[in-house]
């Protein structure tokens, strides 16, 4: 609760700084819990109705919590024709679990996303923000294993 | 051990660059380097030789270094200047290019305001405060320049209406969203020249009398947003925000990925911290914004095209282009071919010259080009003599869009392409509009049964049938464009819908419904590679490959060292 609080310390609270505030929770939280839409419903003054109706607008917001790395896999035009679905199908089956899941140890979460503004790079994904591309099956692979073992 | 001769060392650390691996380059390099800096610069546009660095000689020679690694012999070439290592940009693409918009990027420090008044920026904005608002309008409608965000409006037009209003408050918004999923060019400009970006929106203010700035910036974009926050600090620092005796307020907000939010109705209602739904227009934004006020939303590489006109002057600018499309514009070239990157090319010039020139794609391999994004359309290969500009794309069926081209491979199959596309905006849909929202839904399972190859001839009627109705009934330009990529390839590539109908067959061996994997024994050296990568087992001891398990991940034709393993049609 106080953690939530202070994330929106700096931010006024302004109806039109909603997105921000809840963008700060996300940070900070990685996702936006139920008890965070009651926080931010009353900073900001508006119903937590209201607020349920702008995180299921907007893609980057998660409701439930993410694994320690979210692998993101770019699905834009250049990546996609560059096979990014063959990407997304190794790493399903190397983690065991499907797009927007996260594995039972809470370790990896795979999204899909749409370009990463790299597209000469395409194939590329992102775990936790650190871009790779021109990926192959054996890179992807090998990237997983870094992280596994980090 | 730094050659004598060397005055000065960039390398590119936009975010494509470090994406490349230019990160561990420059920590590697400034500690060779010792007290000698290494400056970091921006994006000059040749993708496929980052990480890439430039040496200025002190004779003032200009030397590239590509595709560069964290490695003491690699590097060691930059600083003795040797042959070895060097980086030459093809011929045919630093003859085609034109880069004005870009001149700067990739060249200069992005965050120094220093770096960027040191070769002639801001100069354009003094030029401008001298002038009268209505000059400065004038400028801009004689230059021709025309909104670079997908729609082509008159800029000089649009900033008149602004400037005839009568309000003590007005609103100037920077649309940063750039939402087609394949193009970068507003990063690469944000990153690498932001003070260029903000000197056009400090002119536009300058012209229009807006007291407000906002920047709306898609938040997959950091490095673009850090920069323009630095920017920002050292604008305020010079009081280069003071224009006409008004201190203006810069502002940047973050989006939240939402495709339609790069409309402009829908950008200022996410701006005011709403759900980004369009609304109907009129009122348009320049009569009624962002709460109510008179707002003007400019595209990025539109303010960025603003300090050129005023420098170099409206005729000069116009003097490149064609009869109305003026001016260079920035492609963003992905796909299937040698250079993908950035260019900037004038209007007029030829798709092919930008694909098989430029961007060194092999004619044999190439079957369409693909712009304008989701809302765009495909350009097959036979008219490629078509000179790129708003008109003759949109006669074609595509349009100019903001920027992205794909080029597509004779290995891609157009229906998956359009159903891609499809699955795109029935996701972005914001679901105001019936048509947009249960039409693009329907368009998308035809295509999908069509590429399982469960699809009928009535599905490609019925495509064309309710293409046509989700453009007449939607209220903003996503619907009204979702069926482009569908109507498009449709057109020109119709014996491929016909192929996956009537025959079953996906030409392009891509939609894997309709694809068998095969092993061909008489290549196979029985290494058991692909037996140990496959992950459902489906390859048996007798190295035969079982269709009911194969998923068609293609792991064991990537692993396969004697190539014995492809893909055919099913029997
Ligand atoms: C669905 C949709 C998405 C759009 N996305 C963008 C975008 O990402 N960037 C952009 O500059 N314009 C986008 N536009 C166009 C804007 O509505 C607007 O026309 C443009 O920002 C005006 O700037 P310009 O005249 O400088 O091009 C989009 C339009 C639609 C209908
Ligand atoms: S056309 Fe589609 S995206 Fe646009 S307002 Fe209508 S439903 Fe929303
Ligand atoms: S394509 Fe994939 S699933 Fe099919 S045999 Fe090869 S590795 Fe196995
Ligand atoms: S399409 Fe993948 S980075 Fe742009
Ligand atoms: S290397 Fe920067 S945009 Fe490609």
């Amino acid at each position: 609760m106080e953690k939530i609080k202070a994330c929106l310390d700096k931010i006024a609270p302004e109806p039109g700084n909603l997105i921000r505030g809840l963008q700060a929770i996300q940070t900070s939280a990685g996702y936006v819990s139920d008890e965070a839409i009651k926080v931010a419903a009353d900073y900001f003054k508006v119903a937590p109705v209201e607020i349920e109706g702008v995180l299921s607008f907007y893609a980057q917001f998660k409701r439930v919590k993410p694994g320690k790395y979210t692998v993101a896999v770019c699905d834009g035009t250049a990546c996609h024709i560059k096979g990014s679905p063959l990407i997304m199908e190794w790493l399903s089956d190397a983690l065991k679990i499907r797009p927007g899941e996260t594995d039972a140890e809470g370790n990896f979460t795979i999204e899909k996303v749409s370009c990463l503004g790299c597209c000469s790079l395409a194939p590329v994904m992102a775990v936790n923000g650190t871009v790779y591309g021109k990926l192959d099956r054996k890179k992807v692979i090998r990237i997983l294993k870094e992280y596994q073992n980090k | 051990m730094i050659n004598e001769n060397i005055a000065e060392i960039r390398l590119g650390t936009a975010s494509c660059g470090i994406a490349s691996g230019a990160g561990a380059v420059l920590e590697k390099m400034q500690a060779m380097a010792g007290d000698f800096a290494i400056t970091e610069v921006g994006c000059v546009g040749c993708c496929y030789a980052e990480p890439l660095a430039e040496v200025i000689t002190k004779d003032g020679q200009s030397i590239f270094y590509g595709n560069l690694t964290a490695d003491e012999k690699c590097l060691a070439n930059i600083f003795a200047l040797s042959e070895e290592g060097r980086f030459v940009e093809p011929e045919a693409r630093k003859q085609k290019t034109l880069p004005k918009v870009l001149k700067l990027a990739g060249r200069i420090n992005p965050v120094s305001i220093e770096a960027y008044k040191a070769v002639g920026g801001y100069e354009a904005l003094a030029k401008a405060q001298a002038m009268s608002p209505e000059a400065i309008v004038n400028a801009i409608k004689a230059s021709g320049l025309r909104g670079r965000g997908g729609g082509g409006f008159p800029t000089g037009m649009k900033w008149g209406f602004l400037a005839a209003k009568d309000s003590a408050e007005k609103i100037i918004i920077c649309n940063a969203d750039e939402g087609d999923p394949g193009a970068f060019m507003d990063r690469s400009l944000m990153e690498s020249v932001p003070h260029q970006v903000l000197e056009g929106m400090l002119i536009a203010a300058a012209a229009t009398g807006a007291t407000k700035l906002f920047i709306y910036c898609r938040a997959e974009y950091p490095m673009a947003i850090k920069n323009l926050k630095i920017a920002i600090e050292q604008i305020k620092a010079n009081q280069l925000n003071i224009v006409h005796g008004r201190e203006l307020e810069i502002i940047i907000k973050e989006g939240a990925g939402a495709f339609v939010c790069g409309e402009e109705t829908a950008l200022i209602a996410s701006l005011e911290g709403k759900r980004g739904t369009p609304r109907f227009r009129p009122p348009f934004p320049t009569d009624s914004g962002y709460h109510e006020l008179p707002t003007m939303i400019n595209n990025v590489e539109t303010f960025g095209n603003v300090p050129c006109i005023i420098a170099e002057g409206a005729e000069a600018y116009a003097s490149i282009g064609t009869a109305n499309s003026k001016g260079t514009k920035i492609f963003a070239l992905a796909g299937d071919l040698k250079y993908p990157g950035l260019v900037e090319v004038p209007m007029g010039i030829t798709l092919r010259e930008i694909v098989f020139e430029i961007g060194g794609a092999d004619p044999e391999h190439v079957k369409a080009v693909q712009t304008g994004g989701p809302s765009g359309g495909c350009i097959p290969v036979e008219l490629f003599d078509t000179p790129v500009d708003y008109d003759s794309l949109r006669s074609l069926g595509a349009i100019m869009g903001s920027g992205g081209m794909i080029v597509i491979g004779k290995n891609r199959c157009m229906v998956e392409t359009a159903r891609y596309f499809l699955d795109f905006t029935r996701r972005e849909s914001c679901g105001k509009c019936t048509f947009c929202r249960v039409g693009t839904a329907r368009m998308f399972e035809t295509l999908e049964r069509i590429t399982q190859g469960e699809g009928t001839l009535e599905d490609i009627d019925f495509l064309e049938t309710l293409g046509n109705q989700v453009r007449k009934g939607s209220l903003c330009g996503l619907g009204q464009t979702a069926p482009n990529p569908v109507l498009a390839t449709l057109r020109y590539f119709k014996n491929e819908y016909l192929d996956h109908v009537e025959k079953h067959t996906c030409t392009a061996l891509e939609c894997n419904a309709l694809v068998k994997v095969k092993l061909d024994q008489s290549k196979c050296v029985k290494c058991k590679l692909c037996i140990k990568t496959c992950p459902t087992g489906a390859i048996g001891e007798d190295f035969v490959i079982d269709p009911a398990k194969c998923t068609r991940c293609n792991s064991c034709i990537e692993i396969c060292p004697k190539k014995a393993i492809s893909r055919h049609p099913n029997d």
